[in-house]
């Protein structure tokens, strides 16, 4: 019986892949286990093993194919037991299940809808590449290490593996081991390392994996390396870079997927960084390793993969503590950052065909916060509503309200409102995943009811 | 008299080669502290291994290779099914096989008390739970987000439970588990309900910090545990000499003076015999005991690998010449158990598996109020 093989998922967010390499001929006789293919996604080249026995048939995408969808046939294999329920046709299930393999947040590389208002900081006229969140990221930390031989890389499989979420790729081989450091798990040890290799006058960057796992090494974050300067009567500098993914990813379930934003910005003596496109991302990782105080610099696994403008720029560096207008719009004020400013502006688009224009805010630093950005705009608009993907106690969310309440309540027609992610861990399962988590839907939502047009 | 010296050569003959239990030249540490020698040499870590040494593989009778066997199988083929499952988009986010590490769970879950004692692990979890006898239907539901699946569909691959079974977790976060295996520990202890506690985790795990914290405490308290380091070679894509100190992880608990052993789990009847000498040690009250398993991981360390951390003829040598399965078979051949009926088991085990997997395509996804149930227990 002949089964069809077909172009596997092989990360949460896959779509689509290049068929790399075929590692098999038709005629060949395959085994479970035997490698088949190399398939390369964004993120890295993987192997496709064989789950069945059985003869190679047909081989329908050469090698060397690019944007092959997941689900395609690429190859036909023959069954050797008939009565083998292995072999069975593979369920059509792909195509027929309710929910998708990527979520729609888990969305590919997505040039922006609306032609982003340009950022004041970046000159006119400057020649804009197209590069992704996760390239731009890379290039800042590279060229600061070119820059500054105090700067250093350590982190989980940083090196060698080029990065979990491949943002380090490349550098161990520009700037070899001394620099580019891979650590055992043991994130509460390398993290006080960190922040004493600051202490001790150096500049590292602590890669966690995800921040999740900073959890384990919260205690230094805040107790070493946050009020080191305070204590010392500002003796003692820590000039530290925590970095790493931040928030939801796609169907990691409860204990991988946490916005930790509202937990470290509310903290005296860091500084809270939280971008969300490719300029900011480099302009703002550039400045972190410039800074003298300590940075928790949180970025998104949902967003690396996505592409962006970027200037072309020999130094690329950004303020930190200044939020940017993404979107100029009368009606309504947008708050939001990192993930959560994509599907603002998406409904921002969408509001604009209903004939409300929203202007979208990127807080881009959540500590210190850009308070006058927000109170500029809100004076504008007189509505706001915060974007945030995350829980809504305690929040980001809860802070800007706050904001607007004191030192903006005269300029306020309508209750600030704020859009979140459900109050509960968050669940696995395809369906819940995504009523729990913000979406574009809510947050037009929102801005309607604030407008008084629902 | 005699018995001491016995005792003493035993001791001799048993110590690690690179750590001496007691070196009476150095004596400046022996001003300030009493006389070590006597209590050192009673403190035999290695005598766990001696006593596995003696007896290496444990003899199953027919019905229990048997046994092991299916069980085996079943975790393999489930893993597979698992894994085309992932390819085609009905599970998601991270799936961690347990394809290659077989023998472990169930040489040691095999010699567990059954609702006395309790097991966790970390998030590479699917096979602890196969290797209890909890039917695959409902932890591929779980794979696939489904009502139906041990957490409701809320937990996914990673963190699946069965308080029915003692089994505590399917813990996403690397290390956490071992204490809360002590804590578990404790509670045995407290209780005085005779169980134990069998902890997993992996190699990479065993760095962490609080793994170390536990050692102390659980060695200190004499609770109950056993603590099982899977080493299966790699953490991700990090060989254990990359990221290890000491890579002979059974030595780990030497500083804590918890004995090691240093089992083969490529071997389902020697992890047997072992767990017979590490749970009798741990059952009578001694305290916890280290087992290092050796075993290797012949997938991706989850879905997503790039499979350059090591070579494919790597891979290739230990499913040719090391696999717990086909040495079984093997032995069941040579016990005369004729190929029909191991191929009607390997039928039988597909069948079951794609009944597993059909459950798991077609039971409806949770209710949209499952969203916020389980949040916390009373109401406020
Ligand atoms: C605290 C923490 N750090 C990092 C991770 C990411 N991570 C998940 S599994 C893993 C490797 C663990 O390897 P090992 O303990 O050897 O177990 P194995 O996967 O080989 O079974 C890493 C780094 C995590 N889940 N938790």
């Amino acid at each position: 019986m002949a089964v069809e093989l077909k172009m596997p998922a092989l990360s949460p967010t896959m779509e689509e892949g290049t068929l790399a390499k075929w590692l098999v001929k038709e005629g060949d006789t395959v085994a479970p286990g035997d490698i088949l293919a190399e398939i390369e996604t964004d993120k890295a080249t993987m192997e496709f093993e064989a789950i069945d026995e059985g003869t190679v048939g047909q081989i329908l995408v050469p090698e060397g194919t690019e944007n092959v969808a997941v689900g395609t046939v690429i190859a036909m294999l023959s069954g050797e037991d008939d009565g083998d329920a292995l072999t069975a046709p593979a369920p059509t299930a792909a195509a027929s299940e309710p929910t998708p393999v990527a979520a729609p947040l888990a969305a590919p590389a997505k040039p922006a809808t609306s032609a982003p208002k340009s950022d004041p900081e970046i000159p006119h006229g400057t020649n804009m590449a197209t590069v992704t969140v996760r390239d731009a990221l890379r290039d800042g930390m590279a060229e600061e290490m070119r820059r500054d031989e105090r700067v250093f890389v350590m982190g989980e499989e940083v090196a060698e593996y080029q990065g979990a979420y491949k943002v380090t790729q490349g550098l161990l081989a520009e700037f070899g081991p001394k620099r580019v450091i891979d650590t055992p798990i043991t994130e509460y040890g390398f993290a006080g390392i960190g922040t004493g290799a600051a202490m001790g006058g150096l500049r590292p960057i602590v890669e966690f994996m995800t921040f999740n796992f900073a959890m384990q090494a919260i205690d230094h974050i805040i107790n070493s390396a946050a009020k080191t300067n305070y204590m010392s009567g500002g003796q003692m500098r820590c000039p530290v870079v925590f970095r790493g993914p931040n928030g939801a990813a796609s169907r990691v379930g409860a204990q991988h997927s946490q916005n930790y934003g509202p937990w470290y910005a509310s903290v005296p003596g860091l500084i809270v960084i939280a971008p969300y496109d490719s300029s900011d991302a480099k302009g703002l990782m550039k400045a972190a390793i410039r800074c003298d105080d300590p940075v928790v610099f949180l970025e998104n696994e949902l967003v690396y993969g996505r592409s962006f403008e970027l200037p072309e720029m020999d130094d690329h560096v950004l303020p930190i503590g200044k939020a940017r207008i993404m979107r100029e719009g009368s009606d309504v004020t947008i708050v939001s950052y990192s993930i959560g400013v994509g599907l603002s502006l998406d409904a921002a688009e969408q509001l604009a065909a209903e004939g409300i224009e929203a202007e979208v805010i990127d807080l881009r630093t959540l500590r210190p916060l850009d308070k006058q950005a927000v109170l500029d705009s809100l004076m504008k608009t007189n509505r706001v509503v915060v974007a945030e993907e995350g829980w809504p106690t305690c929040s980001i969310s809860s802070e800007i309200i706050t904001l607007c309440m004191e030192d903006g309540f005269d300029d306020l027609d309508a209750p600030v409102l704020r859009v979140c992610n459900e109050d509960v861990p968050l669940p696995y399962a395809a369906n819940l995943e995504k009523l729990a988590l913000l979406n574009t839907a809510g947050i037009v939502a929102a801005v309607k009811k604030v407008c008084y047009r629902d | 008299m005699l018995k001491r010296r016995v005792r003493t050569v035993l001791v001799q003959q048993l110590q690690y080669e690179d750590v001496p239990l007691a070196k009476p030249t150095r004596t400046r540490k022996a001003a300030s502290k009493p006389d070590l020698s006597q209590s050192d040499a009673e403190f035999a870590l290695r005598s766990l291994q001696a006593e596995h040494e003696k007896a290496k593989r444990y003899s199953a009778s027919d019905e229990q290779m048997l046994g092991f066997y299916e069980q085996m199988l079943l975790i393999r083929r489930f893993e597979e099914k698992a894994g085309q499952l992932y390819g085609l988009g009905l599970i998601g986010g991270f799936c961690h096989l347990y394809i290659g590490q077989e023998a472990v769970a169930v040489g040691l879950q095999s010699a567990l008390a059954e609702g006395k004692d309790s097991v966790i692990t970390g998030y590479r979890d699917h096979g602890h739970m196969l290797a209890y006898g909890i039917d695959p239907k409902v932890i591929m539901a779980e794979l696939t987000g489904r009502q139906a699946g041990i957490s409701k569909g809320k937990g996914g691959s990673m963190h699946m439970f069965s308080t029915e079974h003692k089994f505590y977790g399917g813990h996403g976060i690397v290390g956490a588990q071992v204490p809360l295996g002590a804590g578990l520990a404790f509670a045995h202890k407290y209780r005085d309900d005779g169980g134990i506690c069998l902890a997993y985790f992996g190699d990479g795990a065993a760095n962490q910090g609080q793994v170390y914290e536990t050692f102390n405490m659980a060695a200190l308290w004499n609770l109950p545990i056993v603590f099982v380091i899977e080493n299966n070679g790699y953490a991700m894509g990090t060989a254990v000499k990359r990221s290890s100190a000491e890579t002979e992880f059974y030595r780990r608990g030497t500083a804590f003076r918890i004995p090691g052993m240093d089992v083969n789990g490529m071997d389902v009847l020697e992890v047997r015999a072992a767990a017979e000498v590490a749970f009798a040690h741990v059952r009578e009250g001694k305290g916890p005991v280290l087992m290092e398993l050796n075993t290797y991981r012949y997938r991706g360390h989850s879905m997503s690998d790039p499979a350059k951390y090591r070579s494919r003829e790597e891979v290739q040598e230990q499913r040719d010449h090391n696999d717990p399965i086909e040495r079984l078979k093997k032995e069941l051949a040579e016990r005369g158990k004729n190929e029909d009926d191991l191929k009607a088991i390997d039928k039988a085990i597909r069948a079951k598996v794609a009944d597993a997997a059909d459950f798991a395509e077609n039971s409806p996804e949770p209710d949209a109020d499952e969203l916020y149930t389980d949040v916390l227990v009373g109401s406020y």
